[in-house]
C-alpha cells in the first residue's frame, strides 16, 4: 500500500505555511537581515520582535540555568521590546514580504493602552505587508512596570478590551498571546476569544530569578551589582507550557487555533505541542543557542516520524492527545502495575534501591544472595557490610585465584528485588534506572474492573 | 627529629628528568571534571568504593566535585585514604575503583575516578588550606613506627586523630617509601609524595631520617612506646644467581627509579636490558627509554600470559619502544671492567644467544626483611597479622604494608596502616580503661 508523501505545510487561522516552524518574537527576529536569513535556514515564519515605541535596554540582559554539564537548560531574559524605530522595522517587514511572500511574517506589537494607539500601529503593521498581528501581552519584565506585556494579559478584562480595539481594525489574523504567569490561564484566554481573537500563541516567559552569584552575592543577569526578575524560557519550561496549552486547548471557552511556544528545541518538542492541539510552534531559546540550522532536524526529524507512523499531514495528529489528559477523578483507581527489574539488563548501580527505600514505599530489597527474602535489611545494614570488607589490589602473581577476574556481569548480590507484593507502581525505580529498559513497569490482572474516583465516590460512601 | 626545613624543599629539582617523565595522564581542568563528575551515576553501595581498599567514598567525593564543593571533596578522599593525592596518581585504577565502575556493564566509559581524585586533591593543595583535620586531645600514649612509608604514615594520621604520639623511625633522608622513591615519576612525581606527606606531618608527626632500626633499636623503641607498628617494606632485590653479576653496569630497578627520581641518575648508556615482567620491571623499562636508552629489552622466562604486570602497563611498556623477549632466561652476564653482554637461553628450545647490553637491570623481586623479633610470627618471610586489625603475634607490635602483604601497591599499604591505626589505639586505650 502506497503512501501519500508526508508533507509540513499547514495553515494558521487562515495564514497558509510552509511548515509549522516559526521563530518567535525575540532576538532571533530583531531585524529583517536576521529573519530572511532563517527563512534561508527553512524557518516557515517568523514573528518580528515586538514593535513599539523604542525602548532603552540595559547590560547585561540574560542569564542561565547550566543542567549536569549541559548549557543554558534554562534562560531568563530581561530585555525589552525592539529597540529600533517602529518605521524602520515596517519598512524591514515590508522588504522581507517583497522577497520571501510565501514565508510568514507575523507583527509583534505593544503599544500603550489606548484604542487610537493600537488602531494605528495595527493600520500600519497590516500596510507594511504583516500576514498577521501578535498582541504581546506577556512580556513579564519592565513593560509590565509600565502599563503594557503581562500587566494586560493578567487581567482578561483587558486583555478582552484591547483585542476588541484591534479587532476593530485588523484585516489579518490576530494572534493573543498569553502569559503563563496568572493563576489560571484560560481567563485571558476566554477573554481574548470572547473579544474575537483568531488565534492564541503561548507561553510567554515565565517570572523568574535565575541565581545568585555566590560570590559577589548579586543576582544574574548583573546590571551593576542588581538584577530584577525576567522571563525564564527554554528546555526547562517546557511541562509547564505543555499543561498550559492543554488547559486552553481542553476548554471549549478558549480553544482557537494555537501556536505552542515553550522550551521547543526539537521535532519531538514540537510533535508534542502538536498532540495537544497546536497548529504551529515558536522557537527561540534553541535559535538562541544553537543559530537558525536547527530547523533542518526539526522539519526532517517531524517529516520521518509522521511517515513512520502514517500521518501524510500535521492535521493528521493535531489533538490527538488532547483527550487522554482529564481530571484526575477520571483515572482508572483499579489499573496496577508493578515494577519488573531485567536481571539480564542491571547494572548493579542499585539507584532504584535506594530510591525505593528514601523516596517511594521500601519495596525494593537487597536480599538476592539471602537464603530467604529478607525485608528487614536496611540500607545502613548493607552500607555497613560494605565498610567491613576488607579489598586489596589485585596482584595476579600473589592471587592465583584473583586472575581473570571479570566485572563484565552483574554480581547477583548487586540486582535488588521488586517485592511485588508491596510495590504500589509509583514508576520511581523505573525513573532513576539509567539503563534503558532495564525497569519496566508491567500490568498486573488483578480481576477488577476499573473504577474512577468519580465513580467510586458516587458508588459507595466516600471514607478517606 | 624533624626539622624546620619541609619536605618539598628539599626535593631535587631537575626541570630535564621533569620534562621526559611528563604526566602520563594530565590534570583535569574544573570545564573538563564537572562534567565528567555529573556523569557518575551515584551508585548506592558503589562498588568503586568497595574495590578501594582504603574504601573512598568515591561517589560521594565526586558528587561533591560536581556541586563546587572541592574542599569538602578533598577532605572526603583525606578522611578515608590520607594519601588521596598519591593514590590518585598512582594507583592502577583498571584494576580497583575505575575496574569496579558500573558503567563498564553499559558498554560506557568509566568514571575517570583516579583524574577526578586528583582534581580534587590538587585542588586542596592550591588553595594552601590546611589538613582539615585536628590532632585528637593528648591521650599521653606513644607509638613508634618503623618504616615511614605509606603504611606508617597512614597509621600514623589515625595515631595522631586520636591523640597518640606517633614517631616515625626510617633509614633514608626524606619520608615516604617506595611513594616518594619508587612509582615511576610520570604517575608520581616524588616532590608530590613529599608535599602529601608534608599536609600529613600538620597532625604532629615525628619523623627520625637516617635512623636504622634493628633488633637491638626495636627492642628499646618497645620499651620506651606503648606499642609499635612495623611498616618496613620489603627486603634487599632479589639475585639472579648467575656469573657475572657483580660487574659495574649490573643494577636493580628498584635503584635505577630512585635513582633518577631523586636526581642522582640522569642519564642511562644506550642498550639496557631488564630481567623480569613485573609492573617495577615495566617502570624501569619505561624509565631507561626516557633516559635516553636507544633499545631496551625485557627478558622473561615466562609467557606474556603469566608475568605479573597489569595488562595496561604492558601495552604502555609496547608503546614506548620496550621489546619482550619471552620464554628466555639469563644465564651468564659478560663483560671485562663493566657488563658487556648477556647470555640467554630459550626455555622453549634450548637456543642460546646473546644480546649486548650496557645496563642490566634486575626486577625479579625483593626478598623479606629480616626478622627483627623472634616474638612475631612470619610465614614465607612475611609477617603475619590478623587482616582486621593488623596486630601481630606479639600483641604491642602491629604491622601492615608490604612487610605483610608480600608487596602490593600503596593504597594497599595506606589500608593496612589506616585498619592498624585505628585498631592500635582502640586496644591502647582499652588498656588505659582496664589499667
Amino acid at each position: 500500500m502506497s503512501q501519500p508523501k508526508a508533507t509540513l505545510a499547514t495553515t494558521f487561522c487562515g495564514i497558509p505555511c510552509l511548515n509549522p516552524f516559526w521563530l518567535a518574537s525575540a532576538p532571533p527576529t530583531n531585524c529583517g537581515e536576521q529573519i530572511m536569513r532563517a527563512f534561508d535556514a527553512g524557518w516557515g515564519g517568523a514573528v518580528w520582535k515586538t514593535i513599539g515605541e523604542p525602548i532603552t535596554n540595559v547590560s547585561s540582559r540574560y542569564s542561565s540555568i547550566d543542567w549536569d554539564g549541559r548549557r543554558m537548560m534554562g534562560l531568563n531574559n530581561i530585555e525589552l521590546i525592539s529597540d529600533r524605530p517602529v518605521e524602520v522595522n515596517l519598512q524591514e517587514i515590508a522588504e522581507v514580504k517583497r522577497r520571501y511572500p510565501q514565508h510568514v511574517v507575523i507583527a509583534s506589537l505593544m503599544v500603550e493602552s489606548k484604542r487610537e494607539t493600537w488602531h494605528d500601529i495595527v493600520q500600519r503593521a497590516e500596510d507594511a505587508g504583516a500576514d498577521g498581528l501578535e498582541l504581546n501581552f506577556g512580556c513579564p519584565h519592565g513593560m509590565s512596570e509600565r502599563g503594557m506585556g503581562s500587566a494586560v494579559g493578567q487581567v482578561p478584562e483587558y486583555c478582552g478590551q484591547i483585542t476588541g480595539w484591534v479587532k476593530e481594525k485588523a484585516r489579518t489574523p490576530v494572534i493573543v498571546k498569553l502569559t503563563p504567569n496568572i493563576s489560571d490561564i484560560r481567563m485571558p484566554a476566554r477573554a481574548a476569544k470572547r473579544a474575537g481573537a483568531d488565534a492564541l500563541s503561548a507561553i510567554n516567559t515565565i517570572n523568574s530569578i535565575t541565581g545568585i552569584d555566590l560570590d559577589t552575592l548579586q543576582p544574574n543577569p548583573n546590571v551593576d551589582g542588581k538584577s530584577s526578575h525576567g522571563g525564564y524560557c527554554g528546555p526547562a519550561v517546557k511541562p509547564i507550557a505543555l499543561n498550559m496549552v492543554h488547559q486552553v486547548q481542553s476548554d471549549p471557552q478558549s480553544a482557537l487555533p494555537l501556536s505552542g511556544i515553550g522550551g521547543i528545541a526539537t521535532w519531538r518538542d514540537a510533535v508534542e505541542f502538536i498532540l495537544l492541539g497546536c497548529s504551529t510552534v515558536q522557537v527561540c531559546t534553541a535559535a538562541m543557542h544553537y543559530g537558525y540550522r536547527i530547523v533542518e532536524d526539526m522539519k526532517d526529524g517531524l517529516l520521518e516520524w509522521m511517515e513512520e507512523k502514517g500521518f501524510a499531514t500535521l492535521d493528521d495528529f493535531r489533538g490527538r492527545s488532547l483527550p487522554t489528559v482529564v481530571n484526575w477523578n477520571q483515572l482508572n483507581l483499579n489499573y496496577q502495575i508493578i515494577a519488573r527489574i531485567h536481571e539480564d539488563l542491571c547494572i548493579g548501580c542499585q539507584l532504584c534501591y535506594t530510591a525505593c527505600w528514601d523516596g517511594a514505599h521500601q519495596c525494593i530489597h537487597l536480599d538476592r544472595t539471602s537464603p530467604a527474602p529478607d525485608i528487614t535489611r536496611t540500607p545502613a545494614m548493607v552500607e555497613a557490610e560494605a565498610s567491613r570488607r576488607i579489598s586489596t589490589t589485585p596482584i595476579p602473581k600473589l592471587d592465583a585465584n584473583g586472575v581473570g577476574r571479570t566485572h563484565a556481569v552483574t554480581p547477583l548480590e548487586r540486582i535488588p528485588r521488586v517485592d511485588e507484593h508491596h510495590c504500589v507502581g509509583c514508576n520511581l525505580c523505573s525513573l532513576v534506572c539509567p539503563v534503558e529498559g532495564c525497569i519496566t513497569m508491567e500490568r498486573v490482572d488483578n480481576g477488577l474492573a476499573p473504577q474512577t474516583w468519580a465513580e467510586r465516590s458516587t458508588a459507595e460512601p466516600v471514607r478517606s | 627529629m624533624s626539622g624546620p626545613t619541609s619536605f618539598v624543599q628539599q626535593a631535587p629539582v631537575h626541570p630535564e628528568t621533569a620534562a621526559r617523565f611528563a604526566d602520563l595522564h594530565p590534570p583535569f581542568d574544573r570545564q573538563a571534571a564537572v562534567p565528567e563528575a555529573n556523569r557518575c551515576l551515584f551508585c548506592f553501595d558503589a562498588p568503586c568504593a568497595t574495590a578501594c581498599p582504603t574504601h573512598i567514598d568515591v561517589p560521594r567525593f565526586i558528587k561533591k566535585i560536581a556541586s563546587g564543593n572541592l574542599a569538602g571533596s578533598a577532605r572526603t578522599i583525606l578522611d578515608a585514604n590520607i594519601l588521596g593525592a598519591s593514590c590518585a596518581r598512582a594507583c592502577p585504577v583498571d584494576v580497583l575503583c575505575e575496574g569496579a565502575c558500573v558503567l563498564h556493564r553499559y558498554n560506557k566509559q568509566p568514571i575517570q575516578i583516579g583524574r577526578l581524585q586528583r582534581f580534587a586533591m590538587d585542588s586542596l593543595h592550591a588553595s594552601g588550606a590546611p589538613l582539615p583535620f585536628a590532632p585528637g586531645a593528648d591521650t599521653g600514649l606513644s607509638v613508634a613506627l618503623v618504616g615511614a612509608g605509606p603504611a606508617s604514615l597512614a597509621c600514623s594520621a589515625e595515631l595522631r586523630r586520636r591523640g597518640i604520639r606517633a614517631s616515625l623511625y626510617d633509614a633514608r633522608p626524606l619520608p615516604g617509601g617506595l611513594n616518594t622513591y619508587g612509582v615511576a615519576e610520570y604517575k608520581l612525581p616524588l616532590v608530590e609524595s613529599l608535599r602529601e606527606i608534608e599536609m600529613l606531618s600538620q597532625l604532629g608527626v615525628e619523623f627520625h631520617f637516617n635512623t636504622l632500626v634493628d633488633t637491638q633499636r626495636l627492642a628499646e623503641l618497645e620499651r620506651d612506646h606503648d606499642a609499635i607498628f612495623l611498616g618496613v617494606g620489603l627486603g634487599a632485590s632479589h639475585q639472579l644467581g648467575v656469573p657475572g653479576e657483580h660487574l659495574p653496569g649490573v643494577s636493580n630497578a628498584l635503584d635505577l627509579i630512585a635513582g633518577y627520581k631523586s636526581g642522582e641518575l640522569t642519564q642511562v648508556p644506550p642498550r639496557v636490558v631488564v630481567i623480569g615482567a613485573g609492573n617495577t620491571a615495566i617502570d624501569a623499562a619505561i624509565a631507561s627509554v626516557r633516559l635516553g636508552a636507544s633499545e631496551v629489552h625485557i627478558v622473561y622466562r615466562r609467557g606474556p600470559e603469566q608475568m605479573s604486570a597489569f595488562a595496561f602497563e604492558y601495552e604502555h611498556a609496547r608503546l614506548e619502544g620496550v621489546k619482550f623477549l619471552w620464554h628466555v632466561q639469563p644465564r651468564n652476564i659478560l663483560g671485562s671492567d663493566a657488563v658487556e653482554e648477556v647470555e640467554l637461553i630459550s626455555l622453549a628450545d634450548g637456543g642460546e644467544f646473546k644480546l649486548p647490553v650496557n645496563l642490566l637491570v634486575l626486577a625479579i623481586g625483593q626478598g623479606s626483611q629480616n626478622s627483627l623479633s623472634e616474638k612475631i610470627q612470619t610465614e614465607r618471610g612475611r609477617i603475619l597479622i590478623d587482616r582486621a586489625t593488623g596486630q601481630t603475634s606479639n600483641p604491642k607490635i602491629f604491622a601492615g604494608g608490604d612487610c605483610t602483604n608480600g608487596g602490593r601497591e600503596v593504597v594497599d599499604a595506606v589500608a593496612d596502616g589506616k585498619r592498624a591505626g585505628i585498631a592500635m589505639a582502640a586496644w591502647l586505650e582499652a588498656k588505659l580503661v582496664s589499667a
